[in-house]
C-alpha cells in the first residue's frame, strides 16, 4: 500500500493505493447510501486501499475499507476523502 | 411443560452463520416463510450435551437491527417479540466473523445490549489465522461480557463447545421481552463502530493481516477483460453441463418410466383405471421427473457460485451493464437465481434497498430462463433440433438452449430499460456490496441445499404436477365419442371443446390445438406442459394403428419447425406458473404490479411467438 501525500476522494484514487479516510460528506449521499456507508465500516480513520475498476468503464470500484472489500459506485466513493495514513 | 427452549441465531451476512446452522442442527431443518412477507423462515432442532432439545431459529444475515429492509424487520421484529407467528427467543446466538471482527462486532454489540442471554460464535478462526490474525478470545469475552466461543463451523470445530455454552444459558429461564424504545436499538452506528473497532484491537494479539487467496483470485476475477470473459465462460458451461451432464441420468430415469408402465399394463386388467394410470399419471409424472437431474444440475451451479463467494464478483462485472438499463449490479444476484427458479430469485430481491430498483427486478425475474422451462425446452429442442456439433464441444442442441437463455436475458434487459423509464421511473439507485472473501463451498451444505431443492421438485411433481394430469387426461378422455366419430377422439372430450374454443386466439402465432391444451394446465406450473402433451398424445395415439413411444417422436410427427420455435418463443416470456405470481403479489403487496406484469408478459410473449412463427415461415423452414 503506498500512501498519497494529497488528500483526494476514493473515486479519483489510482488503482491499488491507498490511504485513510480522512471525512466523509454525509450531505452528498442519500440517506440510504449514508446508512449503508457507514454499516460497511466507513468512517473517518479507517485505511483504504482502491483495488479493482469495473469492465466497462469507470463504475464500478471495489475497495478494501478496513478489513472488508467493498464495491461501490463513483458517485459514492466521491463523497469519501482519502488522505495519508497515520502511523500507529 | 414447558416448550422447547427457541434459541435464536443473528449475524452480519458473510459471517458463516448457514454453515453453522447446519453444523448444530444437521439436517433437522424447516424452511418456510414468514406470513405477510416472503422472508424465508430457517429452524431446525438440535440437542445440547445433556440431550435437551432446542429450537434454533436462523435469522437472516443483517448489519443492524434498523428495520429498513425486509430482512432487517424480521430480525428487528422476531427480537422484539413483534413478529407474527412467531414465538420470543429465550437466547441468542450471534455469529461473528474473525477476520473481520471490526465489523461483525458493531452488531454483536447492538444484539448484546439488548438483553437476552447470549453467547458469541466467534467463527472461521481458522481463516483469521490464515490472514495473519490471532484473537484472544477470553478478552473478547471480558470486554464483551458475554461468553465467547472460537469455532470453525465448516469443519464443525467447536461445535461443541457451543453447545454447552448454549445450554448453561438456555438453563437460566424464559424468553425476555425488549421494549421497541430499548436504547440498543436507537444507537448510533458511527459510535457502536468505534467501540467496536477499540474492542477488535484490544482482543487482537497479533496482526498481519493479508488476505493472499481472495487477492489473488480477485486479480482475475475483477479483471477488466479477463473478469467479464470468465463470467462468460462459467455461464456457458453451466448451461452447456445442464444438458450434457444429465443424459445418462435423464435416460435411466426415462427408462424406469417406460418399465413401470409396462409393468403396470402387464399386471393390471385393460380398462379405465389402467388408461388412467398408464397413461394419465405415469406418462404425465414421468415426463416431468425426467428433467430432475438438469434441474439439480443448474441448483448446484447456483449453490456453487453462492457458496464460494463468486455471485458478488459477478455482481461487480455486470453492475455497468445493469446500470445501463436502470438496474444496479445488487439485481443480478436474484436474476441469477431466478434461472433456478423465479420464486427464490424474487424472494431475494429483499435485499436490494432501493425500492423502484427491487420493483423493477420482481417484474423482470420471471424473464429469466427458470428450470420449470427447461423440461418444455429439452422436449422441443430434443425433438425439433438436430444432435449435431456446430464446434468442438459445442452442440447444436445446447447452443439453441443458450440462445434461448439469452432471449430471456435480452427480453429481461429490454423491459428493464423501458421499466425504468416509465412505470418505475426515479433517480438511478447505488451500488454497494461487501464482497466476501472465497471460500471452498463445503459438500456437506451443497448437498443438503441440492436435497431441499430436489424434495420440494418431487413435492410438486407427486401433488401439483400429477393432479392437474390426472383431471387433464381425464377432461381430454372424456366423453368417448360416439362409434362413427370420425375425427380423433379427443376432439369430442371436454379439453377438446375448450381448446377449440380457444384455438382461433392462438391461430396467428402459430399454434395448433393441443398447444391451446397444453396451455391451460401449464398455467399451474411450466412443465405440466409437457406432462400435459405428453397425456394429449398418449390419450390421442390410442386411435392409431402405429404406437411412437416417446413423447419426442410423437411430437416430430405433429408439429412443423416453425410450430415449435414460436412453441419456444412462447414459453421464453409467458408467465405461466402460478407461485411466481402469488409471490409477485405478496411481495407487491396487490395486484396492481402483479396484473401489470401478467399483461405486458403475456403481450410480449404473444408478439414474440407470433413473430418467431411467421420469420420461420417466411424463411421456408
Amino acid at each position: 500500500m503506498t500512501d498519497d501525500a494529497a488528500p483526494t476522494t476514493l473515486d479519483k484514487l489510482p488503482l491499488r493505493s491507498g490511504g485513510a479516510i480522512v471525512g466523509i460528506d454525509w450531505d452528498r449521499l442519500s440517506e440510504r447510501d449514508a446508512r449503508r456507508l457507514r454499516e460497511l465500516g466507513v468512517d473517518e480513520g479507517v485505511p483504504v486501499e482502491k483495488l479493482h475498476k469495473g469492465p466497462f468503464g469507470v463504475d464500478p470500484i471495489a475497495c478494501r475499507i478496513g478489513r472488508m472489500t467493498v464495491a461501490l459506485r463513483s458517485a459514492q466513493a466521491a463523497a469519501i476523502a482519502v488522505g495519508p495514513l497515520k502511523s500507529k | 411443560m414447558n416448550p422447547t427452549p427457541l434459541v435464536a441465531l443473528a449475524g452480519n451476512p458473510n459471517a458463516g452463520k448457514s454453515a453453522l446452522f447446519n453444523a448444530l442442527t444437521g439436517a433437522r431443518q424447516k424452511v418456510g416463510n414468514y406470513p405477510g412477507v416472503t422472508v424465508e423462515r430457517k429452524s431446525g432442532r438440535m440437542s445440547l450435551a445433556d440431550g435437551r432439545p432446542v429450537e434454533l431459529l436462523d435469522l437472516p444475515g443483517t448489519y443492524s437491527l434498523q428495520p429498513s429492509s425486509p430482512d432487517e424487520a424480521v430480525t428487528h421484529d422476531v427480537l422484539l417479540g413483534k413478529q407474527e407467528g412467531e414465538r420470543l427467543p429465550s437466547a441468542l446466538l450471534v455469529v461473528i466473523d474473525a477476520t473481520n471482527l471490526d465489523n461483525h462486532l458493531r452488531f454483536a454489540l447492538q444484539l448484546i445490549a439488548l438483553g437476552l442471554p447470549t453467547v458469541v460464535a466467534l467463527n472461521m478462526v481458522d481463516m483469521a489465522e490464515r490472514d495473519g490474525l490471532t484473537i484472544d478470545a477470553a478478552k473478547l469475552s471480558a470486554e464483551l461480557g458475554v461468553p465467547v466461543i472460537p469455532t470453525v463451523a465448516v469443519r464443525r470445530r467447536g461445535i461443541e463447545e457451543l453447545k454447552t455454552a448454549i445450554g448453561m444459558l438456555s438453563a437460566s429461564g424464559g424468553a425476555v421481552r425488549v421494549d421497541a424504545d430499548h436504547p440498543a436499538l436507537h444507537e448510533d452506528i458511527v459510535e457502536l463502530q468505534r467501540r467496536a473497532r477499540a474492542i477488535a484491537v484490544t482482543a487482537t494479539t497479533e496482526e498481519n493481516f493479508k488476505r493472499r487467496w481472495t487477492h489473488r483470485a480477485d486479480a482475475v476475477a475483477l479483471h477488466p477483460i479477463l473478469g467479464p470473459i470468465l463470467l462468460a465462460t462459467i455461464l456457458f458451461v453451466m448451461f452447456q453441463a445442464v444438458f450434457a451432464w444429465s443424459a445418462a441420468p435423464v435416460d435411466m430415469i426415462d427408462g424406469a418410466f417406460i418399465d413401470l408402465q409396462d409393468a403396470v399394463t402387464a399386471a393390471m386388467p385393460d380398462g379405465f383405471l389402467r388408461s388412467l394410470i398408464v397413461e394419465g399419471l405415469i406418462a404425465g409424472v414421468g415426463a416431468v421427473i425426467v428433467f430432475l437431474p438438469q434441474i439439480l444440475i443448474l441448483f448446484l451451479f447456483i449453490l456453487l457460485l453462492e457458496a464460494s463467494g463468486y455471485m458478488v464478483r459477478a455482481a461487480f462485472i455486470m453492475d455497468h451493464l445493469m446500470a445501463r438499463v436502470g438496474l444496479s449490479g445488487r439485481a443480478f444476484i436474484p436474476l441469477l437465481s431466478s434461472f433456478a427458479c423465479a420464486i427464490p430469485g424474487i424472494m431475494a430481491t429483499r435485499t436490494i434497498d432501493d425500492p423502484k430498483d427491487r420493483l423493477t427486478t420482481i417484474l423482470i425475474a420471471p424473464l429469466m430462463t427458470c428450470s420449470a422451462r427447461l423440461p418444455v425446452y429439452a422436449v422441443i429442442i430434443g425433438a425439433f433440433i438436430p444432435a449435431r456439433d456446430v464446434g468442438p464441444g459445442i452442440g447444436l442442441q445446447g447452443l439453441v438452449l443458450f440462445g434461448l437463455y439469452i432471449a430471456g436475458i435480452a427480453g429481461a434487459m429490454l423491459a428493464a430499460y423501458v421499466l425504468r423509464r416509465t412505470v418505475t421511473k426515479g433517480p438511478p439507485p447505488g451500488f454497494m456490496m461487501e464482497m466476501p472473501r472465497y471460500q471452498m463451498p463445503i459438500l456437506r451444505d451443497i448437498a443438503l441445499g441440492l436435497w431441499q431443492r430436489a424434495l420440494i421438485f418431487l413435492k410438486r411433481a407427486g401433488t401439483i404436477i400429477a393432479f392437474t394430469t390426472v383431471v387433464l387426461w381425464l377432461l381430454v378422455s372424456f366423453p368417448k365419442p360416439p362409434a362413427d366419430y370420425d375425427l380423433p377422439s379427443i376432439d369430442y372430450s371436454v379439453a377438446g371443446r375448450i381448446a377449440n374454443g380457444l384455438e382461433p386466439v392462438f391461430r396467428p402465432i402459430g399454434f395448433n390445438r393441443d398447444m391451446a391444451l397444453a396451455l391451460i394446465p401449464a398455467m399451474a406450473a411450466r412443465e405440466v406442459a409437457v406432462s400435459a402433451l405428453a397425456t394429449v398424445y398418449a390419450v390421442d395415439a390410442a386411435d392409431e394403428t402405429v404406437q411412437e413411444k416417446s413423447l419426442v417422436e410423437r411430437l416430430r410427427g405433429r408439429w412443423s419447425l416453425p410450430t415449435a420455435l414460436a412453441f419456444l418463443a412462447w414459453f421464453v416470456f409467458a408467465p405461466q406458473c402460478i407461485s411466481t405470481i402469488a409471490v409477485v403479489r405478496r411481495e407487491t403487496n396487490g395486484w396492481k404490479w402483479t396484473g401489470f406484469m401478467l399483461a405486458y408478459l403475456f403481450t410480449l410473449a404473444y408478439v414474440a411467438a407470433g413473430a418467431t412463427y411467421w420469420t420461420a415461415v417466411a424463411l421456408g423452414l
